[in-house]
């Protein structure tokens, strides 16, 4: 096995610095949406419910492409960071985040969801008629009961991050150091004649990396249950 | 002081409209067959349901007026809710359970500790819920309701999921609780010996509508109800302990005008209980018999006679000088012994039929 060059750790270190980033802003929002898609009855929500699982059904690249419309310099948001906040996403690792984000986003909402579902509405009538409003049912009748599926959907989506490839280089590119997370790397690797080992070398930390999650994530959740009470 | 509740409310099955008034400290038992709309009833006075049209007060102060466009949230009502499924937060401890409510409103006169004693939770303030029994979830759930300081009570067949030895585990709770509380309790049930144990008012719910209400000695010796037309009907009586006899070993209880011998009680004299005389127990007589066992020959007169196609019997009404009795004879003797309303007759009441349901 040949040593990892150091631009290839630097591929594993911004895989995880990009996961890292597209959970830590992704999953709040995840929640949010989840509780307002369970808990919430407004004409709009078959709508919202198709847009949020958009990113599952369209072709990633797709995904890319809108995400380059919308936040592109030219586009109405990214103008609008771009003049405003002198933000640009495109071709930036932030940008490589945002559509790492956008494609787990749905994963993080479904499993949040279907915590949140599984919860008995019993109880936070219960909550209610202890005298709990929206909110104090929220942070402590309704997520500490449904933070087996929040934290189920954050290992999950960080771990579908480390793997996300067409979004990211049609959204953010392939620039090594800056947006080559590891499924970049592998392919940048696969296109130079002779890189096979490499590729397969950065494909075994990936492979490794999926297989943690998943390990850790079953883990955690059976741990919680535990606690909980379930 | 009063606490009264009227809503009218469309169900694609049932059309409710119902209204009633009791007196506000003490145990309104709603009872009534299942789908009567009893649930609905508790839920509308929780604020859990809200009605198309709905009033609900306690001692003038409304909690709902859909008139008036008044409706107080479930979260501002102060009503305490038990649910038939106990309902208790799954991750914490029975203590934070209980203290739940309580760290919600101002400090009040239900204290955390007394509760604890009263329901004798003591010593399962560490565990969690799901290492409770089905009776103790259930009296950690009244507690919880309690302290959370409530106005109002509600309990919605708090006892129905549990089976006859966890119920006869609770119910001596909830009757030292009655005489402790100084609160309207509504109390939703289908079981007849709740109703006849805990309540001070009865309503009488029946496909969406209220049949009855009143005081529970009054609804309970009414031969024209529904109630009355159940097996096991029977008047409740409110007694006081007026003597003991330890040579004879009996007990002489005064309520609704008569007097009552039972076998020796173990309670002080001048103690409030509750008895249960079962319609079929009693004996209808002309004059008073003589050379018999049965001790209780009690004058009165028929009030109302009921009769009974099913079974083919007759419920008299037997009107007391403050209350009343059931008894159910055959049509041959009422014919037999003239009854009609009205005219006098002896109730003769073995002492050893007479329930004992506590204070």
């Amino acid at each position: 096995m040949t040593m990892l060059s150091p631009e290839e750790w630097e591929a594993v270190r911004l895989t995880l610095a990009v996961a890292a980033r597209a959970v830590g802003f992704g999953l709040p929002l995840a929640v949010l949406t989840a509780w307002v898609l369970t808990r919430c009855h407004f004409p709009g929500r078959p709508l919202l419910n198709a847009v949020v699982h958009l990113p599952m059904v369209l072709p990633p690249v797709v995904t890319g492409w809108l995400l380059l419309i919308v936040f592109g310099i030219r586009g109405p948001v990214g103008m609008l960071l771009h003049d405003w906040f002198g933000i640009r996403l495109v071709f930036t690792t932030a940008g490589a985040s945002l559509a790492c984000a956008v494609m787990t986003f749905p994963i993080m909402v479904r499993s949040v969801r279907l915590s949140l579902e599984a919860i008995d509405g019993g109880l936070e009538q219960a909550a209610r008629t202890l005298g709990a409003g929206w909110f104090d049912r929220l942070v402590n009748v309704t997520l500490p009961l449904a933070s087996p599926g929040i934290l189920v959907g954050a290992i999950v989506g960080y771990a579908t991050c480390l793997g996300e490839f067409g979004a990211v280089i049609t959204f953010a590119a392939n620039i090594p150091g800056q947006t080559q997370t590891l499924p970049l790397a592998i392919y940048a690797a696969l296109q130079v004649p002779g890189g096979e080992a490499k590729a397969a070398e950065l494909s075994m930390i990936s492979l490794t990396l999926a297989v943690v999650g998943l390990v850790l994530s079953d883990w955690i959740g059976k741990r919680l249950n535990t606690v909980l009470g379930r | 002081m009063s606490f009264s509740l009227a809503l009218r409310h469309r169900f694609a099955s049932i059309e409710m409209d119902v209204a009633f008034e009791v007196r506000s400290p003490g145990v309104t038992v709603l009872f009534g067959p299942s789908g009567a709309g009893k649930s609905t009833i508790i839920n509308a006075a929780a604020g859990l349901l809200r009605p198309d049209w709905c009033r609900v007060a306690i001692d003038g102060a409304v909690l709902a007026d859909t008139d008036a466009g008044v409706w107080l949230p479930p979260e501002k009502r102060r009503a305490g809710m038990v649910f038939q499924d106990s309902r208790l937060f799954p991750h914490m401890s029975v203590a934070t359970n209980l203290r739940f409510g309580m760290r919600r409103v101002a400090p009040g006169e239900i204290r955390f500790d007394d509760v604890v004693d009263l329901l004798g939770i003591g010593d399962l303030l560490d565990r969690r819920p799901k290492a409770l029994s089905g009776g103790e979830r259930q009296r950690v759930a009244i507690g919880r309701a309690l302290l959370a300081q409530p106005k109002l009570l509600l309990m919605d067949e708090p006892l129905a999921s549990l089976d006859a030895a966890r119920k006869a585990e609770i119910l001596p709770y909830l009757a030292r609780l009655k005489t402790a509380l100084r609160l309207p309790v509504l109390y939703v049930t289908h079981a007849l010996d709740e109703a006849a144990q805990l309540a001070d008012s009865l309503v009488l719910v029946e496909a969406g509508r209220v049949v009855a209400y009143g005081g529970t000695a009054e609804i309970s010796a009414r031969a024209e109800l529904p109630l009355a037309s159940r097996d096991d009907a029977g008047a409740v009586l409110i007694c006081r302990v007026e003597a003991h006899d330890p040579v004879r070993l009996l007990t002489r209880l005064q309520g609704g005008g008569a007097a009552f011998l039972l076998p020796l009680l173990d309670l002080p004299v001048g103690a409030l209980c509750r008895i249960r005389v079962p319609a079929r127990e009693v004996i209808l007589a002309g004059r008073a018999p003589d050379s018999i066992s049965l001790h209780n020959v009690i004058a009165g007169t028929v009030r109302r006679i009921a009769r009974d196609p099913v079974r083919r019997s007759v419920m008299v009404e037997i009107g007391l000088p403050d209350g009343g009795l059931l008894s159910r004879v055959t049509a041959d003797a009422v014919v037999r012994l003239g009854l009609a309303p009205g005219a006098p007759v002896l109730a003769l009441i073995k002492s050893t039929s007479i329930e004992v349901l506590g204070s």
